[in-house]
């Protein structure tokens, strides 16, 4: 009993006072966000925000944040191996090789998490059976993304960082990945994904960038002006 | 708690990645032979622009048959990562749980299988062209042999550290370069001593030294400057 209180106490993720950077510019900074087994969280904020840079700094692509990332209680630098086993990324871009057929690209993925689901069932699940082996180079933009999506079914990991999951899938296909999505969370898994569209997921929880957002547009007005509030106003 | 190591082991995942990259040279079989044409093509011309004499030829041989081995190496590390870059298998390859430095050293394995290894098996046809000597055969297979892996090797470092840039060709040249200066002298001279009958067991020992040391370093190198280049 004392276990399960102890280890619901921790966060499987946790983003302490998180600020990132691009081109030395702040995009945002000050997020705190406690992510629990079942949580799925959707990161809003219009376009240059930084939900790319946030989820690439969280899938350890970039080491470049300021502030802490903790995975099960643990620093993300010093943990990355553990986190990288329990972790699965799905960037813009699909890591889809398009010279190879989705069973021979899937194979290579399948050879990292040790699923024990067959590449075959993995594509029929996204509704690519019959096309194990066509080139890739021959699939539609939307067949491509079906075939990065058939590592969600090929992967055992707990969090999954989604950016753009649902960008050029159909109608079927974004309900079967909410469904997918929720059966993760069901499973004990974190979700975090970036999307523009509005999801219908019960447990979805919404973290805006914007509200994190430096005040920029004051500092552009005037360095002279900000540093008290009356001369502002003049 | 569900146990968080993948059950996956270090060798399965170079196998993996071996497989995978060598498929992909298989099904892009022009790429494979732009080293092996440039070869051909540079080698044939030294006959018509310096001389057609034999003795002149025979001279130069183990230094030209070099310089373009290396030059065809060159030529074909521009697109050791450029791919993944693009279609972002890069980022997966930094995140996977598999351990970067047999992913790095999967992909310099074939990338030499596919440039270094055909480039020395046509140099002997080459060498005949020029008229090289026949002693000289085998010490230029030997030579090239390891050197071109050598060279993939420091190659991949290079090319890992401009893969971000839209244009890194000349810069990796200027990267590379120096690094396989070295690896020419050693090389051409092994070929040099054997043709005027002297012992080579020197000259390959350093070439081998060359290729110890590149198999341990490059490719942490490389993962390095491959980290770096996905940060931005």
């Amino acid at each position: 009993m004392t276990e399960s209180v102890t280890e619901a106490a921790i966060p499987l993720l946790e983003l302490r006072n998180l600020g990132c950077e691009r081109d030395e510019r702040l995009l945002f900074s000050g997020l705190n966000v406690q992510l629990f087994p079942s949580d799925v969280v959707q990161i809003g904020g219009p376009n240059g925000a930084g939900k790319t840079t946030l989820l690439r700094a969280l899938a350890g692509i970039s080491t470049d944040y300021l502030g802490q990332i903790r995975y099960a209680g643990q620093a993300l630098p010093e943990a990355a191996w553990e986190f990288s086993g329990d972790s699965l990324y799905l960037g813009h871009l699909p890591g889809i090789k398009k010279a190879l057929t989705p069973a021979e690209n899937l194979e290579w993925y399948k050879a990292q998490s040790g699923a024990a689901i067959s590449i075959k069932d993995a594509l029929a699940a996204v509704g690519l059976y019959g096309y194990e082996d066509t080139p890739c180079y021959q699939l539609s933009a939307g067949q491509l993304r079906r075939v990065a999506l058939a590592r969600l079914h090929l992967s055992r990991a707990r969090i999954w960082i989604l950016d753009e999951p649902f960008t050029a899938i159909d109608k079927l296909g974004v309900s079967q990945l909410e469904a997918l999505i929720a059966q993760q969370s069901a499973k004990g898994g974190v979700v975090i994904l970036t999307s523009h569209q509005d999801l219908s997921l019960p447990q979805l929880r919404m973290v805006n960038l914007q509200d994190y957002q430096p005040a920029r547009d004051k500092t552009k007005n005037g360095l002279g002006g900000l540093s008290d509030g009356d001369s502002y106003h003049a | 708690m569900r146990d968080s190591t993948p059950a996956v082991s270090l060798f399965g995942g170079f196998v993996a990645s071996f497989r995978r990259d060598l498929l992909i040279a298989a099904r892009h079989k022009a790429e494979l032979t732009n080293p092996l044409v440039f070869f051909l093509i540079a080698v044939t011309l030294i006959p018509l622009g310096v001389s057609p004499e034999k003795t002149v030829l025979a001279l130069l041989a183990p230094g030209i048959v070099w310089v373009m081995a290396l030059l065809a190496t060159l030529l074909s590390l521009d697109g050791l990562f450029r791919s993944d870059y693009d279609d972002g298998s890069l980022e997966q390859m930094l995140i996977s749980p598999q351990s970067l430095y047999f992913t790095v050293m999967a992909k310099v394995l074939v990338h030499w299988l596919v440039s270094g290894l055909p480039v020395t098996l046509q140099a002997p046809l080459l060498a005949l062209m020029l008229s090289l000597p026949v002693d000289g055969y085998l010490p230029l297979l030997a030579s090239l042999a390891l050197g071109t892996a050598s060279m993939s090797l420091i190659g991949a470092v290079g090319a890992a550290l401009t893969v971000s840039l839209r244009k890194g060709g000349l810069l990796l040249s200027l990267i590379v370069m120096p690094l396989y200066i070295p690896v020419l002298i050693f090389g051409a001279s092994a070929v040099q001593t054997a043709v005027q009958g002297g012992a080579i067991g020197m000259q390959l020992a350093v070439l081998g030294a060359f290729l110890a040391l590149a198999i341990v370093l490059a490719p942490i190198a490389a993962l390095g400057a491959l980290r770096i280049s996905t940060n931005g």
